[in-house]
Protein backbone atom coordinates (compact mmCIF):
# COMPACT_ATOMS: atom_id res chain seq x y z
CA UNK A 1 0.00 0.00 0.00
CA UNK A 2 1.05 3.61 -0.89
CA UNK A 3 1.94 6.31 1.25
CA UNK A 4 -0.74 8.18 -0.54
CA UNK A 5 -3.93 5.40 0.24
CA UNK A 6 -2.26 5.07 3.79
CA UNK A 7 -2.73 8.88 4.24
CA UNK A 8 -5.93 8.59 2.76
CA UNK A 9 -7.27 5.51 5.16
CA UNK A 10 -5.70 7.60 8.50
CA UNK A 11 -7.67 10.72 7.25
CA UNK A 12 -10.76 8.98 6.49
CA UNK A 13 -10.76 7.45 10.24
CA UNK A 14 -9.80 10.29 11.75
CA UNK A 15 -12.63 11.82 10.04
CA UNK A 16 -15.03 9.54 10.93
CA UNK A 17 -14.10 9.62 14.47
CA UNK A 18 -14.66 13.53 14.96
CA UNK A 19 -17.32 12.88 13.39
CA UNK A 20 -18.55 10.65 15.32
CA UNK A 21 -17.43 12.09 18.76
CA UNK A 22 -19.52 15.32 17.48
CA UNK A 23 -22.83 13.50 16.54
CA UNK A 24 -22.66 11.61 19.91
CA UNK A 25 -22.16 15.14 21.59
CA UNK A 26 -25.04 16.54 19.79
CA UNK A 27 -27.31 13.69 20.22
CA UNK A 28 -26.09 13.93 23.95
CA UNK A 29 -27.33 18.08 23.82
CA UNK A 30 -30.06 17.93 22.11
CA UNK A 31 -31.80 15.09 24.44
CA UNK A 32 -31.72 17.31 27.05
CA UNK A 33 -34.72 18.83 28.71
CA UNK A 34 -36.39 21.75 27.16
CA UNK A 35 -36.80 24.75 29.67
CA UNK A 36 -40.05 25.93 29.99
CA UNK A 37 -40.77 29.62 30.35
CA UNK A 38 -42.78 31.04 33.18
CA UNK A 39 -41.08 34.54 33.13
CA UNK A 40 -41.58 35.95 29.46
CA UNK A 41 -44.28 38.32 29.26
CA UNK A 42 -45.24 38.15 33.23
CA UNK A 43 -46.91 40.88 34.46
CA UNK A 44 -45.45 42.06 37.79
CA UNK A 45 -47.65 41.41 40.59
CA UNK A 46 -49.43 38.81 39.60
CA UNK A 47 -49.04 35.11 40.39
CA UNK A 48 -47.74 32.30 37.69
CA UNK A 49 -49.90 28.91 37.50
CA UNK A 50 -47.66 25.95 37.30
CA UNK A 51 -49.48 23.00 36.50
CA UNK A 52 -47.52 19.44 37.10
CA UNK A 53 -48.33 15.71 36.80
CA UNK A 54 -46.75 12.88 38.52
CA UNK A 55 -47.03 9.37 36.87
CA UNK A 56 -45.88 6.00 38.07
CA UNK A 57 -44.49 5.12 34.29
CA UNK A 58 -43.57 7.97 31.92
CA UNK A 59 -44.34 5.05 29.44
CA UNK A 60 -42.23 6.44 26.37
CA UNK A 61 -38.74 7.68 26.09
CA UNK A 62 -35.38 5.67 26.83
CA UNK A 63 -37.03 4.65 30.11
CA UNK A 64 -40.41 4.32 29.47
CA UNK A 65 -40.82 2.75 33.04
CA UNK A 66 -39.56 5.22 35.24
CA UNK A 67 -41.49 7.59 37.76
CA UNK A 68 -41.24 11.12 36.19
CA UNK A 69 -43.30 14.54 36.39
CA UNK A 70 -44.31 16.28 33.38
CA UNK A 71 -45.05 19.79 33.33
CA UNK A 72 -47.88 22.08 31.56
CA UNK A 73 -46.52 23.94 29.16
CA UNK A 74 -47.88 27.87 29.18
CA UNK A 75 -49.39 26.72 25.90
CA UNK A 76 -51.64 23.91 27.54
CA UNK A 77 -49.64 21.06 26.70
CA UNK A 78 -47.90 18.30 28.55
CA UNK A 79 -43.86 18.46 28.42
CA UNK A 80 -41.86 15.77 29.91
CA UNK A 81 -39.42 18.12 31.81
CA UNK A 82 -38.76 19.71 35.17
CA UNK A 83 -36.72 22.94 33.91
CA UNK A 84 -38.78 26.12 34.54
CA UNK A 85 -38.33 29.73 34.23
CA UNK A 86 -40.08 31.76 37.21
CA UNK A 87 -40.41 35.34 37.33
CA UNK A 88 -38.21 36.64 40.78
CA UNK A 89 -40.35 37.85 43.85
CA UNK A 90 -43.95 36.25 42.84
CA UNK A 91 -45.90 33.96 43.67
CA UNK A 92 -46.22 30.86 42.03
CA UNK A 93 -49.29 28.83 42.41
CA UNK A 94 -48.63 24.98 41.97
CA UNK A 95 -51.00 22.35 40.91
CA UNK A 96 -49.98 18.56 41.42
CA UNK A 97 -52.14 15.82 39.76
CA UNK A 98 -50.88 13.23 41.40
CA UNK A 99 -51.26 9.34 39.38
CA UNK A 100 -49.16 7.51 41.36
CA UNK A 101 -49.15 5.06 44.29
CA UNK A 102 -48.13 5.60 47.47
CA UNK A 103 -46.14 4.25 50.61
CA UNK A 104 -44.67 4.63 53.91
CA UNK A 105 -41.87 7.09 54.03
CA UNK A 106 -38.51 6.26 55.32
CA UNK A 107 -38.12 9.71 56.63
CA UNK A 108 -41.51 10.54 57.75
CA UNK A 109 -40.05 14.05 58.70
CA UNK A 110 -41.18 14.86 54.93
CA UNK A 111 -44.38 13.85 55.37
CA UNK A 112 -44.98 17.69 56.77
CA UNK A 113 -45.45 20.24 54.45
CA UNK A 114 -43.71 23.98 55.18
CA UNK A 115 -41.93 26.41 52.66
CA UNK A 116 -45.08 27.29 51.96
CA UNK A 117 -48.02 29.78 52.12
CA UNK A 118 -49.47 28.60 55.74
CA UNK A 119 -47.27 26.21 55.80
CA UNK A 120 -50.23 23.88 54.42
CA UNK A 121 -51.57 22.58 51.00
CA UNK A 122 -54.83 21.82 50.00
CA UNK A 123 -55.31 17.40 48.99
CA UNK A 124 -58.86 17.09 46.95
CA UNK A 125 -59.83 20.41 49.08
CA UNK A 126 -59.10 19.82 52.12
CA UNK A 127 -56.26 21.53 53.90
CA UNK A 128 -53.54 19.50 55.25
CA UNK A 129 -50.15 20.09 56.85
CA UNK A 130 -48.97 16.87 57.55
CA UNK A 131 -49.36 13.77 56.20
CA UNK A 132 -49.24 10.60 58.17
CA UNK A 133 -47.52 7.80 55.25
CA UNK A 134 -48.54 4.90 57.08
CA UNK A 135 -51.80 5.10 56.62
CA UNK A 136 -54.37 5.44 53.59
CA UNK A 137 -52.10 5.59 49.93
CA UNK A 138 -49.47 6.70 51.58
CA UNK A 139 -47.03 9.20 50.40
CA UNK A 140 -46.24 9.08 46.89
CA UNK A 141 -43.27 11.78 45.71
CA UNK A 142 -42.41 14.82 47.10
CA UNK A 143 -42.33 18.43 45.73
CA UNK A 144 -38.94 19.99 47.42
CA UNK A 145 -36.99 22.87 46.81
CA UNK A 146 -34.73 22.47 49.42
CA UNK A 147 -32.74 26.12 49.10
CA UNK A 148 -35.82 27.56 49.83
CA UNK A 149 -37.12 25.47 51.78
CA UNK A 150 -39.86 23.72 50.18
CA UNK A 151 -41.62 20.53 50.97
CA UNK A 152 -44.45 19.20 50.08
CA UNK A 153 -45.38 15.82 50.20
CA UNK A 154 -47.91 14.24 47.35
CA UNK A 155 -50.81 11.83 48.83
CA UNK A 156 -50.54 8.88 46.74
CA UNK A 157 -53.68 6.99 44.71
CA UNK A 158 -54.85 3.44 45.71
CA UNK A 159 -53.02 1.33 43.38
CA UNK A 160 -56.25 -1.03 42.99
CA UNK A 161 -58.02 1.88 41.54
CA UNK A 162 -59.98 0.34 38.20
CA UNK A 163 -58.92 3.30 36.50
CA UNK A 164 -55.31 3.85 37.44
CA UNK A 165 -53.37 5.64 35.49
CA UNK A 166 -50.22 3.25 34.10
CA UNK A 167 -48.27 5.40 31.84
CA UNK A 168 -48.21 8.98 31.45
CA UNK A 169 -49.56 11.30 29.72
CA UNK A 170 -52.27 10.85 32.28
CA UNK A 171 -56.11 12.68 32.34
CA UNK A 172 -58.27 13.71 35.00
CA UNK A 173 -60.69 10.70 34.35
CA UNK A 174 -58.00 8.42 35.94
CA UNK A 175 -57.62 7.76 39.47
CA UNK A 176 -55.73 11.14 40.81
CA UNK A 177 -55.43 13.42 43.78
CA UNK A 178 -55.04 17.30 43.16
CA UNK A 179 -52.16 18.88 45.49
CA UNK A 180 -52.48 22.67 45.51
CA UNK A 181 -50.33 25.00 47.34
CA UNK A 182 -48.32 28.38 46.47
CA UNK A 183 -44.55 29.82 47.24
CA UNK A 184 -43.01 32.85 46.42
CA UNK A 185 -40.01 33.19 44.46
CA UNK A 186 -36.68 35.06 46.02
CA UNK A 187 -36.80 38.23 44.75
CA UNK A 188 -32.88 37.79 43.78
CA UNK A 189 -32.35 35.30 40.78
CA UNK A 190 -30.59 32.24 40.45
CA UNK A 191 -30.87 28.00 39.86
CA UNK A 192 -32.53 26.09 42.85
CA UNK A 193 -32.27 22.64 42.13
CA UNK A 194 -35.70 20.42 42.93
CA UNK A 195 -36.51 16.89 43.68
CA UNK A 196 -38.65 14.23 44.98
CA UNK A 197 -37.49 13.07 48.21
CA UNK A 198 -39.33 10.07 48.60
CA UNK A 199 -36.68 7.13 46.88
CA UNK A 200 -38.82 6.16 44.06
CA UNK A 201 -35.79 4.93 41.64
CA UNK A 202 -37.47 1.27 41.38
CA UNK A 203 -34.45 -1.31 40.97
CA UNK A 204 -31.92 1.34 41.75
CA UNK A 205 -30.06 1.14 45.25
CA UNK A 206 -31.99 2.80 48.47
CA UNK A 207 -34.07 3.72 45.37
CA UNK A 208 -32.65 7.12 44.91
CA UNK A 209 -31.29 5.79 41.50
CA UNK A 210 -32.05 6.14 38.13
CA UNK A 211 -34.89 8.75 37.52
CA UNK A 212 -34.40 10.29 41.23
CA UNK A 213 -31.28 11.37 39.70
CA UNK A 214 -32.03 12.31 36.19
CA UNK A 215 -33.51 15.91 35.19
CA UNK A 216 -36.79 15.55 33.77
CA UNK A 217 -38.21 12.74 36.16
CA UNK A 218 -37.57 13.62 39.41
CA UNK A 219 -35.83 16.29 39.83
CA UNK A 220 -34.72 19.55 38.17
CA UNK A 221 -33.87 23.56 38.35
CA UNK A 222 -36.23 26.44 39.18
CA UNK A 223 -34.41 29.19 37.83
CA UNK A 224 -35.33 32.47 39.10
CA UNK A 225 -34.69 35.20 36.60
CA UNK A 226 -35.93 38.77 36.17
CA UNK B 1 56.48 42.33 45.90
CA UNK B 2 57.14 39.32 45.70
CA UNK B 3 53.69 37.19 44.65
CA UNK B 4 53.91 35.16 47.94
CA UNK B 5 53.62 38.48 49.50
CA UNK B 6 49.96 39.00 48.28
CA UNK B 7 47.43 38.12 51.03
CA UNK B 8 45.60 35.34 50.20
CA UNK B 9 41.59 36.32 49.64
CA UNK B 10 39.33 35.82 52.43
CA UNK B 11 37.49 32.56 52.16
CA UNK B 12 33.53 33.46 52.15
CA UNK B 13 31.92 31.82 54.31
CA UNK B 14 28.73 30.35 52.62
CA UNK B 15 27.48 28.41 55.16
CA UNK B 16 27.40 30.99 58.33
CA UNK B 17 26.21 34.06 55.52
CA UNK B 18 23.21 31.52 55.30
CA UNK B 19 22.28 30.47 58.27
CA UNK B 20 22.14 33.83 59.71
CA UNK B 21 20.31 34.62 56.61
CA UNK B 22 17.70 31.89 57.18
CA UNK B 23 17.49 32.41 60.84
CA UNK B 24 17.11 36.56 60.60
CA UNK B 25 14.34 35.74 57.97
CA UNK B 26 13.18 33.50 60.04
CA UNK B 27 12.71 35.40 63.62
CA UNK B 28 10.82 38.31 61.41
CA UNK B 29 8.58 36.25 59.09
CA UNK B 30 7.31 33.23 62.24
CA UNK B 31 5.95 36.01 64.40
CA UNK B 32 4.85 38.60 61.37
CA UNK B 33 2.61 35.01 60.15
CA UNK B 34 1.25 34.19 64.05
CA UNK B 35 0.51 37.50 65.03
CA UNK B 36 -1.03 38.82 61.52
CA UNK B 37 -2.63 35.83 59.94
CA UNK B 38 -2.90 32.98 62.09
CA UNK B 39 -6.11 34.83 64.05
CA UNK B 40 -7.56 34.48 60.84
CA UNK B 41 -6.87 31.15 59.73
CA UNK B 42 -9.77 28.79 58.91
CA UNK B 43 -12.06 27.70 60.27
CA UNK B 44 -12.06 30.32 62.72
CA UNK B 45 -12.58 30.13 66.64
CA UNK B 46 -16.71 30.02 66.76
CA UNK B 47 -16.04 26.56 68.75
CA UNK B 48 -13.49 24.97 70.51
CA UNK B 49 -12.88 22.21 67.74
CA UNK B 50 -12.39 25.15 65.35
CA UNK B 51 -10.09 26.56 67.45
CA UNK B 52 -8.04 23.59 67.71
CA UNK B 53 -8.14 23.07 64.14
CA UNK B 54 -7.12 26.61 63.72
CA UNK B 55 -4.19 26.03 66.00
CA UNK B 56 -3.06 23.11 64.09
CA UNK B 57 -2.86 24.75 61.07
CA UNK B 58 -0.34 27.64 62.48
CA UNK B 59 1.70 25.44 64.02
CA UNK B 60 2.25 23.71 60.86
CA UNK B 61 2.73 27.17 59.39
CA UNK B 62 5.32 28.20 62.06
CA UNK B 63 7.14 25.00 61.00
CA UNK B 64 6.97 25.05 57.22
CA UNK B 65 7.58 28.40 56.89
CA UNK B 66 11.35 28.41 58.23
CA UNK B 67 11.64 25.31 55.81
CA UNK B 68 10.15 26.96 53.16
CA UNK B 69 12.73 30.22 54.11
CA UNK B 70 15.50 27.66 54.00
CA UNK B 71 15.02 26.40 50.06
CA UNK B 72 14.29 29.00 48.84
CA UNK B 73 17.44 31.57 50.50
CA UNK B 74 19.72 29.00 49.50
CA UNK B 75 18.05 28.99 45.95
CA UNK B 76 18.67 32.84 45.85
CA UNK B 77 22.17 32.27 47.59
CA UNK B 78 22.79 30.25 44.69
CA UNK B 79 21.54 31.78 41.74
CA UNK B 80 23.23 35.38 43.09
CA UNK B 81 26.94 33.86 44.39
CA UNK B 82 27.28 30.68 42.56
CA UNK B 83 26.60 31.37 39.15
CA UNK B 84 29.61 30.88 36.36
CA UNK B 85 29.66 34.87 35.87
CA UNK B 86 30.58 35.57 39.46
CA UNK B 87 33.39 32.83 39.60
CA UNK B 88 31.27 29.72 40.27
CA UNK B 89 32.92 26.35 41.03
CA UNK B 90 33.36 24.38 38.12
CA UNK B 91 31.13 20.97 38.41
CA UNK B 92 32.88 18.75 40.58
CA UNK B 93 33.26 15.22 39.19
CA UNK B 94 35.37 12.17 40.74
CA UNK B 95 35.96 11.52 44.65
CA UNK B 96 34.88 15.02 45.12
CA UNK B 97 31.01 14.73 44.29
CA UNK B 98 30.42 11.99 46.29
CA UNK B 99 29.08 14.32 48.83
CA UNK B 100 29.72 16.75 52.02
CA UNK B 101 29.00 14.19 55.42
CA UNK B 102 28.49 16.86 57.30
CA UNK B 103 25.74 18.72 55.01
CA UNK B 104 24.01 14.73 54.52
CA UNK B 105 23.34 14.24 58.59
CA UNK B 106 22.46 17.87 58.66
CA UNK B 107 19.85 17.28 55.98
CA UNK B 108 18.80 13.86 57.32
CA UNK B 109 18.80 14.73 61.08
CA UNK B 110 16.98 17.99 60.14
CA UNK B 111 14.38 16.33 58.27
CA UNK B 112 13.65 13.55 60.96
CA UNK B 113 13.30 15.90 63.69
CA UNK B 114 10.91 18.33 61.56
CA UNK B 115 8.50 15.04 60.22
CA UNK B 116 8.88 13.63 64.26
CA UNK B 117 7.68 16.18 65.60
CA UNK B 118 4.85 16.87 63.24
CA UNK B 119 3.81 13.32 64.12
CA UNK B 120 4.27 13.54 67.52
CA UNK B 121 2.48 16.72 67.76
CA UNK B 122 -0.36 15.55 65.75
CA UNK B 123 -1.23 12.41 67.51
CA UNK B 124 -1.31 14.24 70.85
CA UNK B 125 -3.41 16.42 69.37
CA UNK B 126 -6.13 13.39 68.28
CA UNK B 127 -5.70 11.81 71.75
CA UNK B 128 -5.97 15.21 74.19
CA UNK B 129 -9.57 16.63 74.69
CA UNK B 130 -10.70 18.71 72.76
CA UNK B 131 -8.35 18.35 69.90
CA UNK B 132 -9.32 18.16 65.99
CA UNK B 133 -10.59 15.25 64.85
CA UNK B 134 -10.29 13.54 68.08
CA UNK B 135 -13.86 13.13 69.50
CA UNK B 136 -15.22 11.58 66.08
CA UNK B 137 -15.86 8.46 65.03
CA UNK B 138 -18.40 5.72 66.50
CA UNK B 139 -16.19 5.34 69.89
CA UNK B 140 -15.02 8.66 70.47
CA UNK B 141 -10.89 8.47 72.11
CA UNK B 142 -12.39 11.49 74.38
CA UNK B 143 -15.24 12.59 75.54
CA UNK B 144 -16.05 16.07 77.25
CA UNK B 145 -15.63 17.10 80.91
CA UNK B 146 -18.83 19.12 80.77
CA UNK B 147 -21.71 17.01 82.51
CA UNK B 148 -24.41 19.05 80.31
CA UNK B 149 -23.95 17.79 76.65
CA UNK B 150 -26.80 19.00 74.40
CA UNK B 151 -27.17 15.48 72.19
CA UNK B 152 -28.05 16.61 68.49
CA UNK B 153 -28.28 14.06 65.96
CA UNK B 154 -27.80 14.88 62.42
CA UNK B 155 -29.51 12.77 60.10
CA UNK B 156 -28.48 12.79 56.50
CA UNK B 157 -30.36 11.41 52.94
CA UNK B 158 -30.02 12.08 49.47
CA UNK B 159 -29.77 15.05 49.58
CA UNK B 160 -30.50 16.69 52.79
CA UNK B 161 -29.94 17.14 56.19
CA UNK B 162 -31.87 16.86 58.99
CA UNK B 163 -31.72 17.60 62.87
CA UNK B 164 -33.31 15.56 65.82
CA UNK B 165 -33.32 17.21 69.15
CA UNK B 166 -33.41 14.03 71.78
CA UNK B 167 -33.78 15.89 74.53
CA UNK B 168 -36.49 18.64 73.41
CA UNK B 169 -38.93 15.16 72.67
CA UNK B 170 -37.18 14.13 69.98
CA UNK B 171 -38.48 16.74 66.88
CA UNK B 172 -36.90 16.81 63.79
CA UNK B 173 -36.57 19.59 61.72
CA UNK B 174 -34.65 20.85 58.51
CA UNK B 175 -33.08 23.97 60.73
CA UNK B 176 -29.89 23.06 62.98
CA UNK B 177 -29.98 25.73 65.76
CA UNK B 178 -27.19 25.29 68.74
CA UNK B 179 -27.14 27.20 71.55
CA UNK B 180 -23.52 29.68 72.52
CA UNK B 181 -20.75 28.39 75.75
CA UNK B 182 -22.26 25.08 75.42
CA UNK B 183 -20.65 21.70 74.63
CA UNK B 184 -22.69 19.94 71.67
CA UNK B 185 -22.38 15.95 70.88
CA UNK B 186 -23.19 15.42 67.17
CA UNK B 187 -24.62 11.93 66.55
CA UNK B 188 -24.29 11.44 62.80
CA UNK B 189 -26.35 8.86 61.06
CA UNK B 190 -27.45 8.41 57.00
CA UNK B 191 -30.79 6.91 56.04
CA UNK B 192 -29.00 5.73 52.69
CA UNK B 193 -25.38 6.26 51.64
CA UNK B 194 -22.59 7.87 52.67
CA UNK B 195 -22.85 11.21 53.22
CA UNK B 196 -20.20 13.84 55.71
CA UNK B 197 -21.52 16.27 57.99
CA UNK B 198 -19.05 19.53 57.64
CA UNK B 199 -20.23 22.73 60.03
CA UNK B 200 -17.44 24.70 58.48
CA UNK B 201 -17.16 27.35 61.61
CA UNK B 202 -17.62 24.72 63.91
CA UNK B 203 -14.86 23.05 63.20
CA UNK B 204 -16.08 19.95 62.97
CA UNK B 205 -16.58 16.97 59.96
CA UNK B 206 -17.75 13.68 60.57
CA UNK B 207 -18.48 10.81 58.11
CA UNK B 208 -22.86 9.79 57.93
CA UNK B 209 -22.59 6.23 57.54
CA UNK B 210 -25.79 4.54 57.78
CA UNK B 211 -26.64 2.18 60.60
CA UNK B 212 -23.82 3.61 62.34
CA UNK B 213 -23.59 6.76 64.68
CA UNK B 214 -20.61 8.67 64.20
CA UNK B 215 -19.68 10.89 67.66
CA UNK B 216 -18.32 14.84 67.23
CA UNK B 217 -17.91 17.07 69.90
CA UNK B 218 -17.47 20.78 69.75
CA UNK B 219 -18.37 23.73 72.63
CA UNK B 220 -19.60 26.89 70.67
CA UNK B 221 -17.41 29.89 72.04
CA UNK B 222 -19.38 32.58 69.92
CA UNK B 223 -22.82 33.27 68.19
CA UNK B 224 -23.21 33.19 64.01
CA UNK B 225 -23.51 31.23 61.16
CA UNK B 226 -22.49 27.82 60.23
CA UNK B 227 -22.01 26.60 56.80
CA UNK B 228 -23.11 22.90 56.21
CA UNK B 229 -22.39 20.92 53.65
CA UNK B 230 -22.31 17.52 52.59
CA UNK B 231 -18.37 16.06 51.99
CA UNK B 232 -18.81 12.92 50.72
CA UNK B 233 -19.91 12.64 46.94
CA UNK B 234 -23.61 10.74 47.29
CA UNK B 235 -25.37 11.79 43.95
CA UNK B 236 -26.37 14.06 41.54
CA UNK B 237 -27.41 16.56 44.24
CA UNK B 238 -24.64 16.30 46.39
CA UNK B 239 -23.51 19.94 45.50
CA UNK B 240 -26.78 21.00 46.55
CA UNK B 241 -26.93 19.34 50.05
CA UNK B 242 -25.58 22.12 51.92
CA UNK B 243 -27.98 24.31 54.58
CA UNK B 244 -27.15 27.01 57.39
CA UNK B 245 -27.41 26.61 60.61
CA UNK B 246 -26.85 29.49 63.58
CA UNK B 247 -24.95 29.24 67.17
CA UNK B 248 -27.46 31.58 69.35
CA UNK B 249 -27.84 33.11 72.98
CA UNK B 250 -28.85 30.24 75.32
CA UNK B 251 -32.31 32.07 75.56
CA UNK B 252 -32.91 32.12 72.15
CA UNK B 253 -32.00 28.71 71.83
CA UNK B 254 -34.23 27.62 74.65
CA UNK B 255 -37.05 29.61 73.11
CA UNK B 256 -36.99 28.12 69.85
CA UNK B 257 -36.47 24.52 70.86
CA UNK B 258 -39.47 24.44 73.48
CA UNK B 259 -41.87 26.04 70.68
CA UNK B 260 -40.64 23.80 68.14
CA UNK B 261 -41.27 21.36 70.31
CA UNK B 262 -44.79 21.64 70.68
CA UNK B 263 -45.28 23.17 66.87
CA UNK B 264 -44.13 19.98 65.29
CA UNK B 265 -45.44 17.83 68.24
CA UNK B 266 -47.65 15.98 65.97
CA UNK B 267 -44.82 15.07 63.30
CA UNK B 268 -42.83 13.81 65.63
CA UNK B 269 -45.60 11.37 66.64
CA UNK B 270 -44.83 10.00 63.35
CA UNK B 271 -41.02 10.16 63.60
CA UNK B 272 -39.99 6.09 65.01
CA UNK B 273 -38.49 5.83 68.31
CA UNK B 274 -35.64 7.89 68.49
CA UNK B 275 -32.35 5.94 68.24
CA UNK B 276 -28.81 6.49 67.76
CA UNK B 277 -28.58 5.14 64.37
CA UNK B 278 -31.13 3.56 61.84
CA UNK B 279 -31.24 0.69 59.52
CA UNK B 280 -32.69 2.01 56.78
CA UNK B 281 -34.53 0.36 54.23
CA UNK B 282 -33.06 -0.64 50.80
CA UNK B 283 -36.46 -1.02 49.20
CA UNK B 284 -36.36 2.37 47.99
CA UNK B 285 -40.10 3.62 48.60
CA UNK B 286 -40.91 0.06 50.36
CA UNK B 287 -42.03 -1.25 46.75
CA UNK B 288 -40.07 -4.73 47.07
CA UNK B 289 -37.51 -3.62 45.09
CA UNK B 290 -34.93 -5.34 46.84
CA UNK B 291 -34.80 -8.72 47.82
CA UNK B 292 -35.42 -8.89 52.02
CA UNK B 293 -33.25 -11.18 54.39
CA UNK B 294 -30.28 -10.60 51.83
CA UNK B 295 -27.82 -9.03 53.53
CA UNK B 296 -26.75 -6.42 53.82
CA UNK B 297 -30.33 -5.50 52.83
CA UNK B 298 -32.98 -5.50 55.71
CA UNK B 299 -36.34 -6.53 56.24
CA UNK B 300 -36.53 -4.21 59.22
CA UNK B 301 -38.44 -1.12 58.55
CA UNK B 302 -36.71 0.46 61.76
CA UNK B 303 -37.04 4.42 59.76
CA UNK B 304 -40.49 3.52 58.05
CA UNK B 305 -42.37 4.28 61.14
CA UNK B 306 -45.04 1.05 61.12
CA UNK B 307 -45.84 1.59 65.21
CA UNK B 308 -47.28 4.90 65.22
CA UNK B 309 -50.73 5.37 66.00
CA UNK B 310 -53.09 5.25 62.87
CA UNK B 311 -55.24 8.15 63.79
CA UNK B 312 -54.02 10.89 62.40
CA UNK B 313 -53.74 10.64 58.85
CA UNK B 314 -54.21 13.58 56.71
CA UNK B 315 -55.35 15.16 59.42
CA UNK B 316 -54.75 18.95 59.46
CA UNK B 317 -52.05 20.39 61.88
CA UNK B 318 -51.34 23.64 63.52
Amino acid sequence: MGRGARLGIASSLFATAVGLIVFVSMAFLRTNPPTLDFASGHTAGKPVDLTLQTVGAIGFGPHPDWVSYLTKSPEGQWVHTTLWDLPAGTRIDVTIDEYDSGSPLRNPEIGQIYGVSGNAALVNGKKVSLINATEGNGVAHTFSIPELGVNVPLYGVDSNAKNFCNSAPCSLSEAHNVIQFSFMTPKDTGQFPWQCFVPCGAGYFYGNGGPMQTTSYMDGFVKVVD
Amino acid sequence: MPDDAVAAPRERRDGLRLLITWFIATAVADPLYWFLAGPHMPPGDMTSSAQGAQLDINVLFLAAIPVVLGVWIYYGYAIIFWRASRGGTDLIGGPKARGNLKIQVGWIGTTTVVVLAAFVYGTVELIVPAGAGGGEGPQPIWTPHSKTILPIQVIAQQWKFTYRYPTYGGFETDQLMIPDHTTVAFHVTSLDVIHDFWAYQLGVKADANPDSDDVAFTTTQTMGLVTVRCDELCGIWHGAMYDYGHVVSKATFQKWATSTEVKLASATKLLPPFSWSYVPDANGADGGYYPDNVVPYSNEETYGATTVSTKTALSPTS
